[in-house]
């Protein structure tokens, strides 16, 4: 009997690609440049089509660019291995310091944004600084349990507008604004991550991840890493809060609902985990997606649930890591001697 | 005013220990993780309603019937999900938590949120303690919190079972070689910790509406307790809740009751900044302390 099996290799262009600099044709250049200018130049021309598709979809493409941070700054925590159930909580913090700032000192949205956003971080972390020295689980659990206490608690205190939250808050000055906000804020830290990632610095990360006892048995203060990444993940996240917040001209506690821990969450998982580029890929499928199902309500929360078991027992690779293995690599059929 | 705070911390702190019992045994104790156990517990609650209501069963056979089949379908959950994931933790812990947030957005879709959704109470009327009206349910739900607690301590500590529970948890490996079959192992403890679900379900839900949020603060109180008393041992959860029951019921009665929730975030907080593997952790200090 004559079995096969499946064999992957490099294509040719890729192997030439790897490590010479100097590249010696177009069509090389352009298989190393195509992968990363389609994403940009297609985010940034996507605003402008907005007499097109209507305001509905550019707004759609708002909300996609805010997942889409949560998503990444998700894809952070896990590359230093803090996997996070709770993004809702860097989501609320800029949300909320946002409307505060806006409601308590009148600030204009191009103060109050930054300073939510530096500030939102920097609350993050201080309230995650005890639980950094767990692993794994124990981290996920604490992180899960923070956003619900938190809203929990500005319902108990009334502290920050309470159950009504703070509506009325000042308008973002015009439509450009945004649109470009977003999308630009997202391909910083997008390609900003993925630089890092791929640093001394992003190496010594991923090695807290992968063994982080070894890597402080190279005398390197691991926690210290590991509140920067947080810092980092939450000035994303908290910038997406911040900047919807004056979106919406209106903060509440929905700032910390589960929907923004489990959509990011989701959108990562179904993107392909640890590349950044996966979980925003992630997002631009779930996000429209989730607006086209909006007539369904809350059974939307259903549907992503499922798409997360199915993805994390089913497909585990995700989107992104099978789109680039088709594009790096080819497969045949050959006979097993 | 005293009295009343005892007996009412008492029974608080049971209802805790009954909720945070059944995540325990299977989190803590067996190392699987189910997330879904708000779900269930719920799941448990809108079980024994439906059979009540819609089919007219006794409440005996109802209660039966509810714990045997959220039971099988813990134990469902595990062959069907989880040993597919199992080992990575972190696929583990977000396929059942997708579980749970699944099933209790599922029933807020089904419009599973109106007052009349609440289980009747085991027996009616009251006594005085001290003083202190306290009705039959709650004195019946310390007898099952009391019982469960013996239960739990003979099961784990002196039964075969059990004891292969902890051996999972504790090296998995050294475990099977010693002759425990992991997989079945750990999908009994999932179904033990669900069937746990539904009996503490079924007591408490009738003191209170039935409520989609009542799902998410179960796995609140089931983690805070845990995380306080230290996640897998027995003393520890006890311990964990009479803490947090009587700090809610003090925190309810001399401030304000909407306070009580704040009992939670500072208690959590503090915890995790003194001794990070809870008052009771002990063997699992060295892997979650890095």
């Amino acid at each position: 009997m004559v079995r096969y099996r499946k064999e992957r290799l490099d294509r040719g262009i890729k192997v030439r690609c790897e490590d010479i600099f100097a590249l010696s044709s177009y069509r090389e250049t352009l298989y190393l440049l195509l992968p990363r200018a389609l994403p940009v130049v297609a985010l940034l021309i996507l605003p402008m089509l907005k007499g097109v598709v209507g305001l509905y979809w550019e707004k759609v493409l708002i909300i996609t660019c805010a997942i889409a941070l949560l998503a990444i700054s998700w894809d952070l925590l896990a590359s230093v291995g803090l996997v996070s159930l709770g993004q809702a909580l860097f989501f609320g913090a800029g949300a909320y310091l946002a409307g505060f700032f806006n409601r308590s000192f009148g600030w204009p949205p191009f103060l109050t944004i930054p300073f939510a956003t530096l500030g939102g971080a920097l609350c993050c972390t201080l309230l995650l600084l005890p639980v950094l020295r767990l692993r794994g689980v124990y981290f996920a659990i604490v992180t899960l349990i923070l956003p619900l206490l938190l809203a929990r608690v500005i319902e108990a205190t009334k502290i920050l507008g309470g159950t009504e939250g703070m509506s009325a808050l000042s308008p973002l000055p015009n439509i450009w604004f945004e649109l470009y906000v977003p999308v630009i804020a997202l391909l910083v830290c997008l390609f900003g991550f993925r630089r890092l990632i791929n640093e001394d610095y992003g190496l010594v990360l991923q090695g807290i991840r992968d063994n982080d006892r070894a890597v402080m048995s190279g005398a390197i203060n691991i926690y210290r890493f590991k509140a920067q990444a947080v810092f980092m993940a939450a000035a994303a996240g908290a910038f997406a809060g911040a900047f919807m917040t004056h979106y919406y001209q209106f903060v509440g506690m929905p700032a910390f609902a589960l929907d923004y821990s489990i959509l990011p969450l989701t959108c990562a998982v179904l993107g392909g985990v640890g590349s950044f580029a996966g979980p925003v890929i992630g997002a631009f499928i779930l996000v429209p997606l989730s607006e086209l199902l909006r007539a369904f309500g809350t059974l939307r929360v259903v549907f992503y649930s499922a798409i997360l078991i199915i993805c994390v027992v089913g497909l585990p690779e995700g989107v992104f890591h099978y789109i680039s293995r088709k594009y790096h690599q080819f497969e045949r059929v050959v006979k097993i001697e | 005013m005293i009295s009343s705070v005892i007996v009412y911390g008492l029974v608080n702190s049971v209802i805790l220990t009954l909720i945070a019992i059944g995540f325990s045994l299977t989190f803590g104790i067996s190392g699987v993780a189910n997330f879904a156990y708000g779900g269930f517990y719920l799941f448990s609650g809108y079980l024994t309603w439906m059979l009540l209501n819609y089919l007219g069963l006794p409440f005996a056979l109802a209660i039966v019937i509810t714990v045997v089949v959220v039971g099988i379908l813990g134990f469902l959950t595990y062959w069907v999900i989880l040993l597919r994931v199992r080992g990575i933790v972190l696929s583990e812990v977000i396929a059942t938590f997708a579980l749970g947030v699944g099933m209790l957005e599922f029933f807020r879709w089904k419009g599973f949120v109106t007052y009349e959704f609440t289980l009747p109470f085991f027996i009616k009327g009251s006594i005085e303690i001290a003083g202190v009206p306290l009705d039959y349910q709650r004195l019946l739900i310390i007898g099952i919190g009391l019982a469960m607690i013996v239960f739990l301590y003979i099961f784990i500590h002196h039964t075969r079972i059990g004891l292969s529970f902890r051996g999972i948890a504790q090296n998995e490996r050294t475990a099977i070689s010693l002759g425990i079959e992991s997989d079945w192992t750990a999908a009994l403890s999932l179904a033990l910790g669900s069937a746990m679900a539904a009996i503490a379900a079924i007591a408490i839900l009738p003191l209170g509406i039935i409520s989609i949020n009542v799902g998410y603060d179960v796995l609140l109180i089931a983690v805070a307790v845990g995380i306080i008393g230290g996640l897998e041992s027995v003393p520890g959860i006890l311990v964990g809740s009479f803490i947090l029951g009587y700090a809610q019921v003090i925190t309810g009665m001399y401030i304000a009751p909407e306070w009580m929730m704040v009992v939670y975030l500072v208690a959590i907080v503090l915890v995790l900044a003194i001794k990070p593997s809870g008052i009771f952790g002990k063997f699992k200090e060295l892997e979650e302390r890095v």
